[in-house]
């Protein structure tokens, strides 16, 4: 006798083939795929803009290659890079927060719990302040930095295996420390390198060339199918570790290897662009109240970063034209103001 | 038993708050200037500038540390700070906009931008958290806060950041400071921290109660709604106060109740006394530090603070068994 189906309560679709099987849930599928849409639409909107307006179709003609050689280094070469850099790095930002909101289980989690953004600013001033700067410089810099503070933070709160509060305190610890750090060299440096050095806290991705693409790109290639493939333990280990280990998920061995998934997205993240501030705290929660989930989920949250990214870069550079702000800025106002609104009308609808 | 070692403590380090410096002061000489003051140098250093700013170190430390451990009790969030309620950046936001549109330029003028910002913004976390019928819950207050904040911190750097002479200024008040505060500053402040203070300790015990969850709290006969208002109005005079005195000091209000949970264990009758001592301990000791390290530089107490909690903070996490919230 075929066992009763059970009524989640939400939609699924099960796929179901030989060699493989997929549950999917409607409302999340829908979403994701009408924000990856967006996305694209603001990317479509973003390569047309600009001091040399291109209209939409020509956009999309040019990217076909039937465009006239000035279309094509407009939109190709100057505007193409930034625009696929704001929704690859959004996505990676996003993944990188929902993974340690999920492993911390508290929805303040992001990378900035094991140190990483303070410890790339302090990596990142030093090379600014005492090398010089530079664009390469600068990212190794935070990128040293960031991995270092992560790493650290990491063996001082293993003792027989790593726990989610232990992290967060050491994290906590670490972080003040470097960010005292961070503040002294700002208050010491002059005024026009402090300024600078202002700039890039805030993250930005004006000045970005095409040949910066391509690394991006490779190591998302890898980062994006590794990280959605651990998506699974990650939810069996927010039940806590026994339950997960009884289901088959080792507890300690994913944790690392989500927390280094993690650092590497961000780390990622923070090399190219500086550390663009609040993509990977606000964008698993508008995910997870878009798609009505429980817990932060890792495609939505990777698609409305993309989408909040490139928004906030379409922003910054066409806000104040001809000044340009640091994206970063933007991702905070934009972020910002779209959540607020979020949690109050969700309030008052119940 | 600890109350009575943090207490010769935070003794110690008042005394040596008044006698270290720049210039030493021996303690009779501080004695002398306290009871029988004259015009010499000594006993003017000691009247105008050593005492106001250790008094001034006791008071914004407890009222920061206290403020933390009350956010966190309410939030049942351990990474919870006065921050998370948007006191730093509403502080920050209204001393930006002070200083870029007003012409304010000194300590008495940002203390009340400063304060009112902090109040302004607390409140309307508070108001737009409590949209709806399942009222401010802690989740939905520090996601508010966290959102509110960070918007207001981005508008305030996109202001300074197309301005030179703003960042300037600004970048010299985010990093807080007990140096240079009078005694104006001092019994401004009072009247704010002494209420919350009071508040904080009256609220000790519900906070208990709604630590077991709104619904069992409920169910026992707290009055959860009234009890979460006295905390945030606590929250706010202290935390808004104390950063109206001395800019942004973070850090204290974070890890100075964890410390303290690990002494004396979850109740809040023992956590918020034992807040109200060790704070200032923290804040009072990283201003000496501050003074003797770089002497005759100094650094900015809201860098030292940091780098003497932190060391203690992990030491304490890798130690004893941890006491999440």
């Amino acid at each position: 006798m075929k066992p009763a189906a059970v009524d989640f309560g939400r939609g699924t679709w099960v796929l179901r083939h030989r060699l493989l099987s997929l549950r999917v849930e409607v409302r999340t599928l829908l979403t994701t795929t009408v924000l990856l849409l967006l996305a694209v639409v603001m990317m479509l909107l973003t390569l047309g803009s600009g001091d040399f307006a291109v209209p939409v179709d020509r956009v999309v003609g040019t990217l076909m290659g039937d465009g006239t050689p000035q279309e094509y280094t407009v939109v190709v070469q100057w505007r193409l890079p930034r625009a696929v850099l704001a929704v690859l790095l959004g996505a990676a930002l996003a993944l990188s927060g929902a993974i340690f909101q999920s492993l911390t289980r508290n929805p303040l989690g992001s990378p900035d719990v094991v140190g990483f953004s303070a410890g790339s600013y302090t990596g990142a001033l030093l090379v600014m302040l005492l090398a010089g700067g530079g664009y390469y410089a600068t990212a190794a810099g935070a990128l040293a930095g960031g991995v270092a503070t992560a790493a650290l933070v990491y063996l001082l709160a293993y003792r027989r295996g790593v726990q989610g509060f232990r992290l967060i305190v050491v994290g906590i610890g670490v972080s003040a420390m470097l960010g005292a750090v961070n503040t002294w060299l700002v208050l010491k440096a002059n005024l026009d390198e402090a300024l600078q050095a202002a700039v890039w806290g805030a993250g930005s991705l004006s000045g970005l060339e095409p040949e910066q693409l391509w690394p991006v790109l490779a190591i998302m290639a890898v980062l994006l199918p590794l990280t959605l493939a651990h998506g699974s333990a990650m939810r069996q280990l927010e039940l806590g570790d026994d339950v997960a280990m009884a289901t088959g998920v080792p507890g300690n061995a994913v944790r690392l290897t989500l927390v280094v998934l993690g650092v590497a997205l961000t780390a990622l993240a923070t090399a190219a662009a500086g550390p663009i501030a609040f993509v990977s705290l606000v964008a698993p929660q508008i995910a997870r109240r878009l798609t009505g989930t429980s817990g932060v989920g890792l495609l939505p949250s990777a698609a409305l970063g993309a989408v909040l990214l490139a928004l906030a870069d379409f922003a910054a550079q066409r806000a104040f034209a001809p000044e340009q702000l640091p994206v970063g800025i933007m991702t905070v106002s934009l972020g910002g103001l779209y959540f607020i609104w979020l949690l109050v009308r969700a309030s008052s609808r119940i | 038993m600890w109350l009575v070692a943090c207490s010769l403590l935070l003794g110690l380090v008042v005394l040596a708050s008044v006698t270290v410096g720049s210039k030493h002061i021996a303690m009779d000489t501080v004695m002398q200037a306290v009871l029988q003051p004259d015009s010499s140098n000594d006993h003017l250093i000691v009247r105008q500038f050593r005492l106001p700013r250790t008094v001034l170190g006791l008071l914004a430390g407890a009222a920061l540390g206290v403020a933390g451990a009350l956010i966190q009790a309410l939030t049942r969030n351990p990474l919870a700070d006065p921050g998370i309620l948007g006191v730093n950046a509403g502080a920050g936001f209204a001393v930006t906009m002070g200083v870029a549109f007003f012409g304010v330029g000194s300590i008495g003028g940002y203390l009340w931008f400063s304060f009112g910002g902090a109040v302004a913004v607390t409140v309307a976390v508070y108001t737009l958290g409590s949209i709806g019928r399942s009222g401010a819950t802690p989740i939905r207050l520090t996601l508010v806060g966290v959102a509110l904040g960070a918007l207001l911190g981005g508008i305030a750097s996109g202001v300074t950041l197309l301005r030179p002479e703003l960042f300037d200024s600004m970048r010299s008040w985010s990093a807080g400071s007990l140096a240079g505060r009078n005694w104006a500053v001092f019994w401004a402040v009072l009247p704010f921290i002494a209420a919350g203070l009071l508040l904080a300790l009256a609220a000790a015990r519900p906070l208990n109660t709604i630590a077991l969850g709104d619904d069992l709290a409920r169910s026992l006969g707290a009055r959860v709604g009234r009890a979460r208002t006295v905390v945030i109005v606590a929250v706010t005079l202290l935390a808004g106060a104390a950063t109206a005195a001395v800019g942004p000091v973070g850090f204290v209000g974070l890890m100075v109740p964890h410390a303290v949970r690990w002494l004396v264990g979850p109740d809040q009758r023992w956590i918020i006394p034992y807040t109200i001592v060790c704070s200032p301990i923290l804040l009072l000791a990283a201003d000496v530090v501050g003074r003797v390290v770089l002497s005759p530089q100094e650094l900015r107490v809201s860098v030292v603070t940091a780098f003497l909690g932190a060391p203690v903070l992990i030491l304490l996490a890798r130690r004893r068994k941890v006491s999440s919230l």
